[in-house]
């Protein structure tokens, strides 16, 4: 509870000592919930490195002696994870310029233009973030196997392209709702056409918004399975999340492999997170507050 | 015109794929055989299909647990963060890293500490786990010992309360909405409680829980849909067993679909999963004004 907020200074010792007690209980708690937090991760580097033999071991240490590095080379070379790093990075990288652009441009429409039967149309697309995926799996899965596209990238990278996801468009429609009609007005009389606004007004001043989207963007597309598992079938097609799930069904005892790869396939997200993290932040108190 | 990619999409990837699923509901379809209409046939075999009914109570078993323990998690995380102490924001960094990391990789890393013989906690549990005797020594004296842990995801009984405990490492997502909400109340409803001589406790009823309604409703909905799909943890970890313990009912519909392609019944099936969504959210709705209050 923010009660802190109200306190106001005082000599009293008892209410201070009172207070410090709480603290250092408040820190012992956090500290505590934070290694429960924790420990898988070290519980998965620690297994990363330990020597084959000594994973079953009882009472096996925290910090394996030696270090066995080469866990991680064993592990991305047993299947070919460069291609797996390959499609993931091609699908990711797509649907990030495909979701930013579309998604920003159709929320431009929603909140800038006027046209007949927008906000009935704005509302069908709110009600597709309604509808559970499993809705509309099997015609999608039908259609693309009429188009000839199983086994290929294209299925998980085209539909990025068209509209980008009724949760960006909301999202970018609430900022750009923002953005004053001055700064248009200004524009128009300077002969802007509803483009050169969309390009030289609203998309320069949503930076942070835009850049939420790229970073949510990503992590769906770098984490998603059941997209890939769907689409794809060979080995050359495979994305890291899938990539990971035959190294369970291959090697699926070997776990210091396994968590090898696993924290490979981690560490990217991880360093998106650390240097992004103010995006993310952002991105879920908007999507949580206005949602 | 700037509408343009959207309405292309929309009838292609969700207006046309919607109707055709709700028309295919009414179909019998394997691919190989032509289409057949069936009328409510499928519905008819989804109330005496026991594996659809296993599915329905594993997926409700998930949302009794994980849902309500999820939110007083998040809640109560919220709570200690909300402190104007020194790095709290270090603190709500590592308590949200694992919603970060969620898929796969976080799942294989469960199945090795879930392993019956050799996992994590299970060696935690026979107190197998070097540096156990310098906690026990420190501060928890009473680590309980249990020489016969159970076998977690290799045991029907234990396997979903695995995945409920595997959900609780994510409840910084969710503790990350609270924080916002909670930096939305203003100090001074505080400070007035304070004068009217509130103390901790009436502070907490009468002020942050009603201010923080419509964020608790929030992440109720949002925790509701989600365990109503949850799929890649036990498609992953478990496969749906043992003995359909963990068969949900996403997993079961992508089953349907994919590997016996009985599109026609899977389809029925995921327009139940809407039916009763949409049903469960509309009640919430109804529901709200009892106890959210909106400013």
């Amino acid at each position: 509870m923010s009660m802190t907020a109200t306190y106001r200074k005082t000599r009293d010792p008892k209410i201070r000592l009172w207070r410090n007690t709480k603290t250092a209980l408040v820190y012992a708690v956090l500290i505590g919930l934070s290694c429960v937090f924790l420990i898988p991760f070290f519980w998965m580097l620690s297994t990363s490195l330990t020597e084959a033999g000594k994973v079953i071991m009882r009472n096996k240490p925290w910090i394996p002696n030696p270090m066995v590095w080469a866990n991680y080379k064993q592990a991305l070379t047993v299947l070919p994870f460069h291609l797996f790093l390959k499609n993931t990075l091609t699908i990711t990288l797509s649907c990030i310029v495909g979701q930013t652009l579309s998604a920003s441009l159709v929320a431009f429409g929603f909140s800038r233009m006027r046209f007949p039967g927008r906000d009935v149309l704005f509302i069908m697309v709110l009600s597709t973030m309604m509808l559970p995926a499993q809705v509309t799996m099997i015609p999608t899965f039908i259609l693309f196997t009429k188009l000839r596209w199983i086994d290929t990238l294209k299925p998980l990278i085209v539909p990025a392209f068209f509209g980008g996801g009724a949760f960006f468009i909301f999202l970018l429609r609430q900022f750009f709702m923002t953005i004053p009609s001055e700064l248009e007005d200004a524009a128009k009389i300077d002969g802007c056409s509803p483009l050169g606004i969309y390009r030289n007004v609203a998309l320069p001043l949503s930076k942070p918004a835009l850049a939420t989207v790229a970073i949510f963007s990503f992590m769906a597309h770098w984490n998603d399975f059941m997209g890939p598992l769907i689409y794809t079938q060979s080995m050359e097609k495979k994305t890291l999340a899938l990539g990971l799930y035959s190294f369970k069904g291959l090697h699926g005892t070997e776990y210091h492999l396994m968590m090898a790869a696993a924290i490979a396939v981690l560490i990217p997200v991880l360093i998106i997170f650390f240097s992004a993290q103010k995006y993310f932040v952002q991105g879920i108190v908007l999507s949580g507050l206005k949602g | 015109m700037f509408i343009s990619p959207w309405m292309i999409g929309f009838l292609v990837f969700a207006a046309g794929p919607v109707l055709a699923s709700l028309a295919l509901s009414f179909c019998k379809w394997d691919i190989l055989t032509p289409v057949q209409f069936v009328g409510a046939k499928n519905y008819a075999k989804m109330i005496n299909d026991p594996l659809v009914r296993k599915s329905l109570t594993n997926t409700l078993y998930y949302a009794a647990f994980a849902i309500p323990l999820g939110m007083i998690g998040a809640l109560s995380t919220a709570l200690l963060l909300n402190q104007k102490l020194r790095a709290m924001r270090l603190f709500r960094t590592l308590f949200y890293v694992p919603s970060v990391t969620a898929g796969v990789a976080t799942f294989l890393l469960w199945s090795w500490i879930f392993n019956p013989e050799i996992g994590l906690l299970n060696r935690a549990l026979r107190h197998e786990v070097p540096w156990m005797e310098f906690a026990h020594g420190f501060a928890l004296k009473h680590i309980p010992f249990i020489a016969h842990p159970p076998g977690w995801l290799a045991d029907p009984a234990w396997a979903m309360p695995a995945l409920i405990i595997m959900s609780l490492w994510g409840v910084g997502g969710g503790m990350l909405i609270y924080l916002a909400g909670l930096q939305g109340i203003p100090e001074e409803l505080y400070e007035a409680a304070l004068l009217d001589g509130a103390g901790a406790t009436q502070k907490f009823r009468f002020v942050t829980i009603p201010m923080l309604s419509p964020t608790i409703f929030f992440n109720l909905i949002m925790s509701i849909i989600g365990s109503f799909q949850v799929f890649g943890a036990a498609f992953v970890m478990t496969g749906g067993g043992p003995a359909n313990s963990t068969l949900f009912y996403v997993l079961y519909l992508f089953q349907n679909a994919m590997m016996y392609f009985r599109f026609g019944y899977a389809s029925a099936m995921a327009w139940l999963l809407f039916i009763i969504i949409l049903a469960l959210t509309l009640i919430q709705f109804k529901l709200a004004p009892k106890w959210v209050h909106y400013q």
